[in-house]
C-alpha cells in the first residue's frame, strides 16, 4: 500500500506544471494558479499520516534498535536508557565471537533458521502450486475446496498455533493417538514432537500448514491471468500435462512467484509467534530460530545491547539478500510481463 | 475554496485519529480518586483471582473512597508487562511481583523505595516475618517492595496411593524418597509399562526448574553464586544437586517422561489428583485440591539429604511468595500507599491468604484459626526454619531464566535419551558462560 500510496504521490509530486493560462478574462487567469497550488498540496497532504505512521511504527524503532546495539542496555539502566554506556562494537563482538557460548548459539541458529526457511517456503511453495493448479480447472465443489484450502490463513496464527500445540502433546495429543493407536507406528513408543529432534520437524509442519494457503492464493491469482488458448495450443502440438506446467505455467507465473518467494522467506526467517506459542519462552535447542535467540537473549538475560547486535546483524544481512534478489530474480519495471 | 477545507478537516482527524492511537498504549488513564493495581494470579485461573480479590478491594474503596482498576495478571506474562512498564515509565499504581525478582527490578529504580510514608503506611518493618521481609530488596539497600502473601515448598502427596504401595510415612530422606517413589512407580494395567508414577513435576517450567536448582545445590553445599558474585552453577556441588532431580526421571525411572513437557504447575496437580503421579514438591496445591474436590492428600516436608539437617544444608525452599510494590512514576502515590498498608493489615492479610492459600506475612495475623491447619503449620516451619532467599543480587532474573531453562533441556533429553553426568555439567556451564556474560 505504501508503494502505490509512494507510486502515486511521486507521479503526482513531478507532474509538469501546467502551461500559462491563454490570455483571456479575469476568471480564466486566476484559476489554473489556484489548482496549481490545490495539485502541489495535495499529494504531500494524502501522503502526510501514512509518512507519520511509518516513521512511528517502523522508522523511530528501527533507529532506536540500531542505537541499542551499540550500547550496554540492561536492567540496570533501563529507566535512564539515554545515559547507558556506549561500548562501541563490544556486543557485536560478544554475538559474532565463535569460541564462546553465546557466538557459537548464534552461528548454530542462523544455520539451522536457513534451513527450516528453505524447508518451509520449499513445502509451503510446492502445496500452494500444486493446489493452485488443481483448482484452476473448472470443476464442481471447486469454491467449497476453495474456501476450506484457505481455512488456515483465515485462523489467528496463536489459535492454530496452539491447537497444535495440543495435538503435538506427547501423552494425550491426536498426533500420538492416530499414529501410535491406531496405525501402530513407532512400536510401543510414543514419540516427543515438542522436545529434542522432532521438536525441527513439529515447527516446520506448522509453519507449513499456515504459509502454504498464501502461496496457494497468490499463485491462484497469477494463474488467472494465464490465457487458457496458449494451454490449447501447446496440448493441440502434444505437449504433456508437465512440459504445459514447465514451459507454460513457471515461465507466466515468473513475477508473482518473485515476489511470492521472497516475502515468504523473509516471514519465516524472522519467525517468531509459532516458536514461542508452541514451545513456550525457551525453544528446545534444536529448534532455536534467530528471533526467539534474540528474545532469550534480550528478556530473558536482560542483555539488550547483544539481542539489539543480533538484530542489526540479521537486518543487515537480509537487507543484502533482498537487494540482492531483487536485482538478480525479480523482473525490471519496464518489462510488460 | 470548500474542498480544500474540508480535505484539510480530514487530514486533522486523521492526525488526531494518529496521535489517539499511539496514547492507547498505555494504561487507562485513572481519575484521582481511581488507581490502576496488577495483581498476580493467585487463585484458580485469572477471574478466580479477581474474584477473590474484589471483596478486600471493595472494603479499601469504602474505607477510603478511592476506587481500584484491577487487572489481574497471568505468571507467564507478569515479568515481560512489569519490564514493558518498567522501560515506558507507564505502569500502574501499585503492582505485584513475584519476590524472587525484587532485587532485580530494585535495580531499575522504578519502584518507590520502602521508607517514609509507605514504611509507615505498612507499620514498619517489625510487623512483618523477618524471612518475608529480607526479599523486598538487596542487603543494606532500602528495600522497594513489602511482602504480601507467603509460600514455601512442601511435599504433598497422594494417601490413597501411599497406603496401597503399603508406606506408612511420608519419606524423610532424599534416600528413601526416591525408595518410596520406586515403589510407588507401578503398571496398572499390564502393558508393560508404567502408568503410575512416583513423583511428578513441572519439567518445562523455567522458574521451578531453577528453585530446585537452588535446593538441590544447598543441601549438597553448593551456592549459585561465589562470595564475589561470580556465578557457579557449574561446581561440583551445584551439578550433583542437579542431577539428583535430573535423575527422577533419568536414571531413577519415578517420573514420566511426559513430565518433560509440563510447564504449568497445574498440570503436575492434576497428575496427583488423576492418581498418575503420588509425590509432588508445591508451594500451594490446596486450592486446585479444593476447586476438584480432592481430599486423599497429606503434606510433609522437602526431604533432604540427611534427616533433621540444618543451615544450609536443611533447606527445602526458597523464600517464596509475592511482594508489592508502587510505582514510582504513579501519579497517585498518596491512595497508592493506602492500598499498599490496607492490603498487608492483619485483617486483610486473614482475608487474603485464607483465600488463596498462602501464609499471611505479618505477624499479627499468623495466630488466626484460620492458619492452624497441618498444611499451614508445614509451610510455616519451611518459611521460618528451612527456607533461603534465592540469590539477593541484580541478575537474580537471569539466573532464574538461565538454569531453569539448563534443566529444561536436561529433563528433554532425558525423555527422548538419556543423561550422563558430563551432560548436566556441560548444561550449567554453558548457563554459566552466558550469565558471566551478561554481568
Amino acid at each position: 500500500m505504501s508503494h502505490s500510496a509512494l507510486d502515486s504521490s511521486r507521479a503526482a509530486a513531478g507532474s509538469e506544471p501546467a502551461p500559462d493560462p491563454a490570455p483571456g478574462p479575469p476568471e480564466n487567469t486566476t484559476a489554473p494558479p489556484l489548482r496549481k497550488r490545490r495539485r502541489s498540496f495535495l499529494p504531500y497532504g494524502l501522503i502526510l499520516p501514512a509518512a507519520i505512521l511509518e516513521v512511528l511504527i517502523h522508522i523511530g524503532p528501527m533507529l532506536l534498535g540500531i542505537w541499542i546495539a551499540f550500547i550496554s542496555l540492561t536492567q540496570l539502566n533501563l529507566t535512564n536508557w539515554l545515559n547507558a554506556p556506549f561500548v562501541g562494537l563490544q556486543n557485536f563482538i560478544n554475538g559474532l565471537n565463535p569460541d564462546s557460548t553465546i557466538g557459537q548459539a548464534f552461528f548454530s541458529t542462523v544455520g539451522r533458521t536457513l534451513l527450516y526457511t528453505v524447508l518451509v517456503v520449499g513445502f509451503s511453495w510446492i502445496l500452494g502450486m500444486a493446489g493452485a493448479v488443481f483448482l484452476s480447472s473448472n470443476f464442481k465443489g471447486r469454491a467449497i475446496l476453495r474456501t476450506f484450502f484457505l481455512v488456515p490463513y483465515a485462523l489467528p496464527a496463536y489459535v492454530g498455533t496452539i491447537a497444535w500445540a495440543f495435538m503435538f502433546n506427547q501423552r494425550d495429543g491426536a498426533v500420538n493417538q492416530i499414529l501410535v493407536d491406531t496405525l501402530h507406528l513407532f512400536g510401543d513408543e510414543r514419540p516427543f514432537w515438542l522436545l529434542g529432534q522432532n521438536s525441527f520437524g513439529a515447527m516446520i509442519i506448522v509453519n507449513v500448514w499456515q504459509l502454504w494457503p498464501f502461496a496457494f492464493l497468490m499463485l491462484m491469482a497469477a494463474l488467472q491471468n494465464v490465457p487458457t488458448d496458449v494451454y490449447e495450443a501447446a496440448a493441440i502440438d502434444g505437449a504433456s500435462l508437465w512440459q504445459q506446467f514447465r514451459t507454460i505455467t513457471l515461465p507466466m507465473v515468473r513475477p508473482a512467484n518473485g515476489v511470492l518467494l521472497m516475502v515468504m522467506s523473509l516471514w519465516t526467517f524472522n519467525q517468531f509467534n509459532i516458536p514461542f506459542v508452541l514451545f513456550g519462552a525457551a525453544s528446545p535447542k534444536e529448534a532455536t530460530l534467530v528471533s526467539p535467540l534474540i528474545y532469550q537473549n534480550s528478556f530473558g538475560s536482560w542483555n539488550f545491547g547483544l539481542g539489539g547486535a543480533m538484530s542489526v546483524l540479521l537486518l543487515i544481512a537480509l537487507f543484502i539478500a533482498s537487494v540482492f534478489y531483487i536485482r538478480m530474480v525479480l523482473p525490471k519495471g519496464d518489462d510488460n510481463d | 475554496m470548500k474542498k480544500p477545507f474540508r480535505m484539510l478537516s480530514a487530514l486533522a482527524a486523521t492526525a488526531a485519529m494518529t496521535l489517539g492511537l499511539s496514547a492507547c498504549g498505555g494504561s487507562p488513564q485513572a481519575t484521582s480518586d481511581t488507581i490502576t493495581y496488577w495483581a498476580s494470579d493467585q487463585g484458580n485461573n485469572l477471574d478466580d483471582t479477581a474474584a477473590k480479590l474484589k471483596p478486600s478491594l471493595d472494603r479499601f474503596t469504602e474505607k477510603t473512597g478511592v476506587k481500584v482498576q484491577l487487572e489481574v495478571i497471568s505468571w507467564t506474562d507478569l515479568y515481560n508487562r512489569i519490564l514493558t512498564a518498567v522501560t515506558s515509565g507507564d505502569g500502574p499504581d501499585v503492582l505485584n511481583i513475584g519476590n524472587t525478582w525484587a532485587v532485580t527490578l530494585q535495580e531499575t529504580g522504578a519502584f518507590e523505595p520502602v521508607e517514609g510514608a509507605l514504611l509507615d503506611a505498612v507499620g514498619g518493618k517489625d510487623r512483618f516475618l523477618q524471612t518475608s521481609w529480607s526479599t523486598g530488596g538487596a542487603e543494606g539497600k532500602t528495600p522497594t517492595s513489602v511482602p504480601l502473601y507467603g509460600l514455601a515448598y512442601n511435599m504433598y502427596y497422594n494417601t490413597k496411593m501411599f497406603k496401597e504401595a503399603g508406606i506408612a510415612k511420608a519419606p524423610v530422606t532424599w534416600d528413601e524418597f526416591v525408595a518410596d517413589a520406586k515403589k510407588l512407580t507401578k503398571d496398572t494395567n499390564g502393558d508393560g509399562k508404567p502408568d503410575q508414577w512416583g513423583f511428578t513435576a513441572a519439567g518445562a517450567s523455567v522458574s521451578a526448574n531453577s528453585h530446585q536448582a537452588f535446593v538441590r545445590g544447598l543441601q549438597n553445599g553448593g551456592t549459585l553464586f561465589d562470595k564475589d558474585g561470580q556465578p557457579t552453577f557449574d561446581s561440583d556441588a551445584q551439578v550433583a544437586g542437579v542431577k539428583q532431580f535430573i535423575d527422577l526421571m533419568a536414571n531413577d525411572k519415578v517420573m514420566s517422561p511426559s513430565d518433560a513437557e509440563i510447564s504449568q504447575g497445574a498440570q503436575k496437580i492434576d497428575n496427583l489428583i488423576n492418581g498418575k503421579a503420588a509425590m509432588l514438591f508445591d508451594q500451594s496445591p490446596l486450592k486446585n485440591f479444593g476447586a476438584r474436590g480432592f481430599k486423599d492428600w497429606a503434606v510433609a516436608p522437602v526431604p533432604m539429604l540427611t534427616a533433621g539437617a540444618t543451615g544450609d544444608a536443611g533447606t527445602q525452599s526458597h523464600v517464596a511468595g509475592i511482594n508489592l510494590s508502587v510505582f514510582k512514576n504513579s501519579k497517585n502515590k498518596e491512595n497508592a500507599i493506602k492500598l499498599a498498608g490496607f492490603l498487608t493489615s492483619d485483617a486483610e492479610q486473614v482475608a487474603l491468604n485464607t483465600s488463596y492459600s498462602s501464609l499471611p506475612v505479618v505477624t499479627g495475623a499468623s495466630g488466626d484459626p484460620a492458619f492452624q491447619t497441618d498444611e499451614v503449620k508445614a509451610k510455616r516451619d519451611a518459611l521460618a526454619s528451612h527456607s533461603l532467599p534465592m540469590p539477593l543480587i541484580a541478575k537474580e532474573g537471569q539466573m532464574e531464566t538461565l538454569t531453569g531453562t539448563a534443566i529444561k533441556n536436561l529433563f528433554a533429553k532425558a525423555a527422548t535419551g538419556t543423561v550422563s553426568e558430563a551432560d548436566i555439567k556441560a548444561a550449567l556451564k554453558d548457563a554459566n558462560n552466558q550469565m558471566a556474560a551478561a554481568q
